[in-house]
């Protein structure tokens, strides 16, 4: 595949004016979505840099979920949902003609807020990316990436015994590692987290952060969260949204200590929100 | 009220009259629930005991034993029957004059000769002696046995006169008459005697019907429901067609008979009375049935599972064949068999193809000419002999059955294939 076709002039931009730190792999340039004659949001511009973890935070209702679902077009699949704006990978349009939806899905994968394995076995869940997109072929090379897959995970050593029992008999937080090892399986370059730990008890939590740190060597990771200290954790970018806007991004450590906009303060202070 | 008199509300003589009624309205409402639920099961009853009562009887049938020399003279003429009365004359030696005999005559199955002659075709070498032979009695002497006719009747009044009721006497204290498994209900095809009469002709007319309508109304009514569920725009047409879906599953089964009249035998020129035709058109009305069905088992898969299907890059379509629809199919497969089972039991659009018709044969494929078994009780229902009452019932017994057969079938695949999220 062609991956330097022209970067519009907006994602030029970006690029010199970050440059000297990692690449940026997402781009997003005045990107408003409407449902119906709703607007959701209101011109979104962002930089996801390689191998970072960037965090969404807001208010609910901020659009930080819809923007994600821009990111690898799960919003396709919603009736009466618009995007407008440039969304880039890689300098390529998501929404252009070079890019199908499939394969820009299995290169931007994506965790739920809620666990959703399939009510398959635990190896199934697993190996169903790599075998529709023809990753292995042979029984050897597909045991090799759920194996693989599990253990980056961190849940191989829970699981081994057990790989043909249902994933749904999992507990929650083990499910939501299983929806991450799934993701990983296909070999995304990028992976999308929609408050993957909001029903997570605190230890799982805790498991899905570090495996979320561990990740950014291999992954750019976006993450969307509820939880502050969770974004000042594991985060090294974090944009603030408010009501359909993106208010600011920068460094998380700038982001919590010395927030420019004072919506930003408001928020991480917790006066509202 | 003071501060303290509200802080003891719940303690109070007026909260416990209150919480009694509370009690007392859901006794009642348990009550009555119970009470429909009793009345529904006494008419289920009533109604199976009726059917079970009459319809027994049906299941047993009165043969006669008769001491036959088979005659060549008469083989060669093939008129078995002719051997049969003169082995009847010569167990009932009493009766003699010409009248009389006529009666005697009357008390054998117009069938019986064919039984026999079946017998020495299947073996030549019988012909010339003298044989022992179980053959079908008339069904009045069956009814008479069964006890159905009663001999305190005066004889104006009695289907049996007294000529015949005192041979079936003398035959009985010959050990001669005897009651057995009625086979040939299960074997035969329709008949005007009813000693003769079977369901087996309707049974596998209703099979090749079943098995039209459901190669037909399965593949249809799943992909049209697939289509509308999963991939159709939701706008003002597929609201038009769910609208049109909902109505036709309420249209009353005869219209669909008479459109299969009108397109299946008068415009495409299809056979009469023929399962294929009946097939298409039970089709028709069961695959509203069916795409309704379908749809909820869809709707009700979780858009969890699609998501996650489509986040790690499965098309559309890989999303719904190896995730939704697997997951959806045992809804599916019970909202099939309903259709198929009221398929089974619908009567009005088969009057109207022709299927209606007195059809001796067994249908051999799916243009011949077939009824079904409702419509077979239908037309027994209407007969005046009184051995064809407990026949209808013993048809509606067997119709039951299978009905009990399927549906029991879906509630058990809902039961096991049920999934929870």
């Amino acid at each position: 595949m062609s991956v330097q076709t022209q970067i519009p002039a907006g994602a030029a931009m970006t690029r010199s004016a970050s440059a000297g730190g990692p690449p940026i792999k997402m781009v997003a340039r005045d990107v408003k979505v409407y449902y119906g004659a709703k607007q959701a949001l209101k011109g979104i511009n962002l930089e996801i840099q390689e191998n970072r973890v960037m965090a969404l935070i807001g208010p609910s209702g901020c659009g930080k979920s819809t923007f994600l679902r821009c990111l690898n077009r799960m919003n396709d699949t919603i009736e009466n949902c618009r995007v407008e704006g440039l969304i880039a990978l890689d300098g390529e349009d998501v929404y252009g003609k070079n890019i199908d939806a499939v394969q820009l899905r299995a290169r931007v994968g994506m965790v739920f807020q809620k666990p959703n394995p399939f009510p398959k076995s635990i190896y199934d869940n697993i190996a169903y990316g790599p075998r529709i997109h023809g990753m292995a072929t042979h029984r050897d090379e597909v045991d090799e990436i759920v194996t693989k897959s599990l253990e980056r995970a961190g849940l191989w050593n829970e699981v081994k015994d057990r790989l043909r029992e249902p994933g749904t008999g999992l507990s929650g937080g083990q499910q939501q590692r299983l929806c991450i090892a799934r993701a990983i399986a296909v070999s995304p370059e990028v992976i999308l987290m929609d408050e993957p730990c909001s029903a997570l008890d605190p230890i799982a939590t805790a498991h899905i952060e570090e495996l979320i740190d561990e990740l950014r060597e291999n992954y750019t990771i976006v993450i969307v969260t509820h939880n502050m200290q969770q974004a000042a954790r594991v985060s090294q970018k974090t944009a603030f949204f408010h009501l359909g806007d993106m208010v600011e991004c920068d460094d998380t450590e700038e982001i919590f200590t010395n927030p420019r906009d004072e919506r930003t303060q408001g928020y991480i202070t917790g006066r509202y929100g | 009220m003071s501060v303290a008199a509200s802080k003891s509300r719940y303690q109070s003589e007026e909260f416990a009259a209150r919480l009694r009624r509370r009690y007392a309205a859901e006794q009642r409402f348990k009550l009555a629930g119970m009470l429909a639920v009793t009345l529904a099961s006494i008419m289920l009853v009533v109604l199976l005991g009726s059917i079970v009562s009459k319809g027994y009887t049906a299941f047993l049938q009165t043969k006669m034993r008769l001491e036959v020399t088979i005659d060549p003279a008469l083989a060669q003429e093939r008129n078995y029957m002719a051997m049969l009365r003169q082995a009847l004359y010569a167990q009932v030696p009493e009766i003699t004059d010409r009248a009389s005999r006529r009666s005697l005559n009357e008390l054998l199955s117009s069938g019986a000769p064919y039984e026999l002659e079946a017998m020495v075709s299947k073996n030549p070498s019988l012909i010339g002696t003298k044989q022992t032979v179980w053959v079908r009695a008339d069904d009045e002497v069956d009814q008479f046995a069964k006890g159905a006719i009663s001999r305190d009747v005066p004889e104006s009044e009695r289907r049996l006169n007294d000529i015949k009721i005192k041979a079936i006497d003398t035959l009985t204290a010959q050990g001669a008459i005897s009651t057995g498994f009625n086979t040939t209900l299960f074997t035969a095809g329709d008949s005007r005697e009813p000693e003769q009469a079977g369901i087996w002709g309707a049974i596998v007319g209703s099979f090749l019907t079943l098995v039209v309508t459901m190669l037909l109304s399965v593949p249809i009514g799943v992909a049209a429901a697939v289509y509308l569920e999963e991939f159709a725009p939701k706008n003002r047409w597929t609201d038009l067609i769910e609208v049109n879906i909902n109505n036709l599953a309420a249209v009353p089964s005869i219209i669909f008979g008479l459109l299969g009249l009108a397109v299946f035998l008068g415009f495409f020129g299809l056979p009469r009375s023929a399962p294929v035709v009946g097939g298409l058109v039970m089709a028709l009305m069961t695959l509203p049935v069916i795409i309704i069905a379908s749809r909820v088992a869809l709707k009700s898969v979780p858009p969890s599972i699609r998501e996650a299907a489509l986040g790690i890059g499965a098309s559309p379509l890989q999303t719904v064949t190896h995730h939704v629809l697997p997951l959806a199919l045992p809804g599916i497969l019970t909202g099939t068999i309903i259709g198929m089972s009221r398929a089974l039991g619908e009567t009005a659009p088969l009057l109207m193809i022709g299927m209606v018709a007195f059809i001796v044969d067994i249908p051999g494929g799916f243009t011949d000419s077939a009824t079904v078994l409702p419509v077979q009780i239908f037309m027994w229902a209407d007969s005046p002999e009184r051995a064809f009452t407990e026949r209808t019932s013993a048809a509606i017994m067997v119709l039951l059955g299978f009905l009990i057969l399927m549906n029991g079938l879906a509630v058990f695949l809902r039961k096991k294939f049920e999934r929870r999220w």
